[in-house]
């Protein structure tokens, strides 16, 4: 019996090891690099023809959020060596000290990202972070539905639309929202305006159909609302379905995101993750990453690449003068209000029933 | 009429059960980003042929499946066996102690095992996968197997010592037959749970080794696109 054990016992151990190694080792001339990404956040072909074109190997994993993101790199159990967080999951990492610092000389193609790129609040001396996608929020609305011209937030307040209005379910931009309408910044930590802001909300609970995440797409198209708060992103896609949709990014301002690309301290393989950044701020490579993934390339040499219906399109590259506005702002490092927007959270969603 | 409400009945529980791959099937050929129809297309299944990522985690998620669930039903096997000749107080300890992962939530598994492997310094991957499904599978192979045993007279192995047969030839031509049953459904439970599982995977997986339930959760960020339905299409 004790034989039989260990013959079964050292059969699994062994088929095990060989698909270790089957796993390590990798046959390409010139090393690996390891990925960290969102979902679905690059032209597949990319990874290709970096592989192609450099002998590295891509070993290539993906995150649905920043935060599972966060707990994954956080502990350090592996190393990646390129990571996409967006802009203030980038501020929370540089606070945490898990970023390296960024040796600009070997990324040249860096300087293809246009200057109003550079020095962003997240990371205001420009050291450890490369922009890979941006984008705004606003409203989308169906212009067939609605008689007066949208430019504000206050019309999602109108009890004319009462049960015509979606709401992100996401506590973070349902109080952007709010914050904004008031005329305060969005990362503000006063007590006072946090509660006007939930007030703000709990008055237009019932005016709310419902509070949605992706789902909310396919009621716009069907055309079940009027309003939805939406991502430049998302709204290209609803826009692109049905020719009466509209975006708008609300004169009080908005939210305005950046994603960007980082190198966790604990990278091993630095010079083939300074490789590939360099790759994907390559003009065409960036537009490729543009048309498959939808959101706004900040390298204008890669929007010339891309269909004139996109390039020109306000909704995905709204002006400088839009984004540059005051009341646009990126999010911050949110770490010491979480618990307070939970509760705010809690209390507006409760107030719906 | 009696035989009318029985066949509506079943007919009605069917429906319920095979509507939504049903809508899955006509949405995977539809013309659209998002699930309004637009026309007919194939174009996802092209896209799907052309994903590299996809499919390399299907043949990840197929590998660990297979792997695991043959380890954990090999030791299931032999704990069954070995659970089932102690008495007393170690029996109900050990059943116990089998009980413990089987009742613990995914992912109270999921993050000590990702302690256990930090503390020994184990590089994550798929080792690390393969180690974690066989420690959430093999409950569920000891308890498939333990019933049949139950049931299996012992008075048959030991007439076949009796009469000659070495153990190994005994377990093998008496006791494996009897359990037989047992061991086919543990190993179909453990390969279902092993492609099943999120969480436990989530915790403790590598760089590069994304299984199918990880890669459809990343997904879900820019909406589970048109996509993933040509593959569950595939899948069923």
């Amino acid at each position: 019996m004790k034989k039989l054990t260990k013959r079964i016992l050292s059969a699994g151990l062994v088929g095990m090891m060989t698909l270790a190694m089957a796993g390590c080792g990798n046959s390409a001339p010139n090393g690996q690099v390891v990925v960290y990404n969102w979902g679905e956040f690059i032209d597949p072909q990319v990874n290709k023809m970096f592989t192609q074109e450099t002998g590295i190997k891509v070993v290539y994993s993906e995150y649905a959020n920043n935060e599972e993101m966060y707990a994954k790199v956080e502990p350090g159990n592996v190393s990646y060596d390129v990571i996409f967080p967006s802009d203030y999951m980038v501020e929370k990492m540089i606070n945490k000290g898990i970023l390296e610092k960024l040796d600009f000389s070997k990324i040249p193609n860096y300087e293809n990202i246009d200057v109003r790129f550079e020095n962003l609040p997240y990371d205001p001396n420009n050291e450890y972070s490369i922009p890979y996608m941006w984008g705004t929020v606003g409203i989308v609305y169906n212009k067939k539905m609605v008689s007066e011209p949208v430019d504000s937030w206050d019309i999602l307040w109108d009890s004319k639309y009462k049960d015509q209005i979606l709401m992100y379910d996401s506590e973070r931009d349902s109080l952007m929202v709010a914050l904004k309408k008031l005329g305060y910044s969005m990362n503000t930590r006063d007590e006072k305006q946090l509660e006007e802001a939930k007030n703000l909300l709990i008055e237009q609970a019932p005016l709310v159909l419902s509070y949605v995440g992706d789902e909310g797409k396919n009621k716009m198209v069907n055309e079940e609302a009027v309003f939805m708060v939406s991502y430049a992103g998302d709204a290209m896609i609803m826009l692109s379905e049905n020719p009466d949709l509209e975006f708008v990014i609300p004169k009080e301002g908005s939210n305005f995101y950046v994603d960007t690309m980082v190198m966790p301290k604990n990278a091993t393989n630095k010079d083939n993750a300074y490789a590939y950044m360099n790759f994907l701020c390559r003009p065409d490579i960036a537009a490729m990453n543009a048309k498959e993934i939808g959101y706004s390339t900040p390298i204008s040499a890669a929007r010339e690449q891309l269909d004139d219906e996109i390039k020109n399109n306000p909704v995905a590259y709204p002006s400088e003068e839009v984004t540059n506005a005051d009341n646009m702002e990126m999010f911050n490092d949110p770490s010491d209000v979480i618990g307070t927007y939970s509760s705010i959270w809690t209390q507006v969603k409760a107030s719906n029933n | 009429m009696i035989k009318f409400i029985k066949r509506f009945y079943v007919a009605l529980i069917l429906l319920i059960m095979y509507a939504p791959v049903a809508v899955l099937m006509v949405f995977s050929f539809n013309d659209s980003k998002l699930p309004i129809w637009k026309g007919f297309t194939f174009k996802w299944y092209e896209n799907l042929a052309n994903d590299m990522s996809i499919q390399q985690s299907f043949v990840y998620t197929i590998i660990i499946a297979v792997v695991s669930s043959l380890i954990a039903t090999a030791i299931g096997t032999l704990a069954a066996m070995g659970i089932h000749q102690m008495k007393g107080y170690k029996r109900n300890l050990m059943l116990n102690i089998t009980y413990i992962p089987l009742l613990s939530p995914d992912i109270v598994i999921g993050i000590s095992l990702m302690m256990l492997f930090n503390v020994l310094h184990i590089p994550f991957g798929l080792p690390t996968l393969i180690i974690s499904h066989i420690t959430f599978s093999t409950p569920y192979v000891i308890l498939s197997i333990m019933p049949k045993l139950k049931q299996m007279n012992f008075n048959v192995y030991e007439a076949a010592l009796d009469l000659g047969a070495t153990p190994w030839y005994a377990f093998r031509k008496v006791i494996l037959p009897e359990i037989m049953p047992g061991v086919i459904a543990g190993l179909f439970i453990a390969f279902t749970l092993s492609i099943d599982d999120f969480v436990v995977s989530f915790f403790n997986t590598g760089a590069g080794v994304d299984t199918l339930p990880i890669k459809i959760y990343a997904m879900a960020r820019k909406g589970l696109t048109q996509q993933l339905m040509p593959f569950q299409q595939l899948c069923l």
